[in-house]
């Protein structure tokens, strides 16, 4: 009998799982969102600079409200463009 | 008592006295009015993510106040609409959480970890996958811990 090690698969069985989303401020306890830090807001937004849903980045109401509220500064003040192209 | 930011872009184009007597007006401004200025973080001359007034730089400042009775902002945000030296601003009031996120930067607890750490893993990451080779049998083990690492965070 093949033990649990020995049995190999042919195709990945990890594909297909779901991967579960959470929003990072609750888990890490984040409280701020800083509008001056465009590294971070880097990532609330696609290559033409428009905010990702919900859907994608996994972040409670409250806090997409608030990463929402911060890009929308920073474009204000020239830190993430309003539009572009190639921004990643 | 209330804590409020105001940042501001300042002309590049300024030399650097002018530059310092320009915060320094919105300096004496702010405690002329009754205000107790907390932190003035200069993040220095930055790119523009667009272009404003045909300029592409900008030199970013960041002053944070706090004050009993804030009334004079709509006095202070006309003085800066009003300067041809300013060519952005934003004031923005600050909740206990942005008073401590501020005070942890200003102290270096913030921003610093996290770059080192993405500058730690970038390299890694960035390394190719060297491809087991009958011949190159020892090089195979030693590039696969580094590509499991990632997959840990």
């Amino acid at each position: 009998m093949a033990t649990q090690d020995e049995i190999k698969f042919l195709s990945n069985p990890n594909i297909g799982q779901k991967k579960t989303k959470y929003c990072r401020f609750k888990r890490f306890g984040l409280k701020y969102i800083d509008y001056k830090d465009d590294a971070f807001l880097i990532q609330f937004v696609n290559d033409q600079g428009k905010l990702l849903p919900r859907r994608l980045t996994g972040n409670s109401l409250k806090y997409q409200r608030r990463v929402a509220t911060a890009v929308k500064r920073a474009r204000h003040l020239a830190i993430l463009p309003y539009v572009t192209d190639l921004l990643k | 008592m209330r804590h409020l930011e105001v940042s501001f872009i300042v002309d590049p184009v300024l030399s650097g006295d002018e530059v310092k007597s320009t915060v320094q007006t919105y300096k004496d401004m702010l405690t002329n009015e009754g205000a107790s200025i907390v932190h003035i973080a200069e993040m220095g001359l930055r790119q523009l993510a667009y272009p404003i007034n045909n300029r592409s730089t900008g030199v970013y400042f960041c002053i944070e106040f706090s004050s009993p009775n804030p009334t004079f902002i709509p006095k202070l945000e006309l003085a800066l609409k009003r300067d041809e030296r300013i060519m952005r601003f934003l004031t923005v009031s600050l909740d206990k959480y942005g008073v401590k996120y501020n005070e942890d930067k200003r102290n270096g607890k913030i921003g610093k970890r996290q770059r080192k750490e993405k500058q730690v893993e970038s390299p890694v990451v960035s390394e190719p996958y060297v491809r087991p080779v009958q011949h190159a049998a020892p090089a195979a083990p030693a590039a696969a811990p580094e590509i499991v690492i990632p997959e840990e965070e």
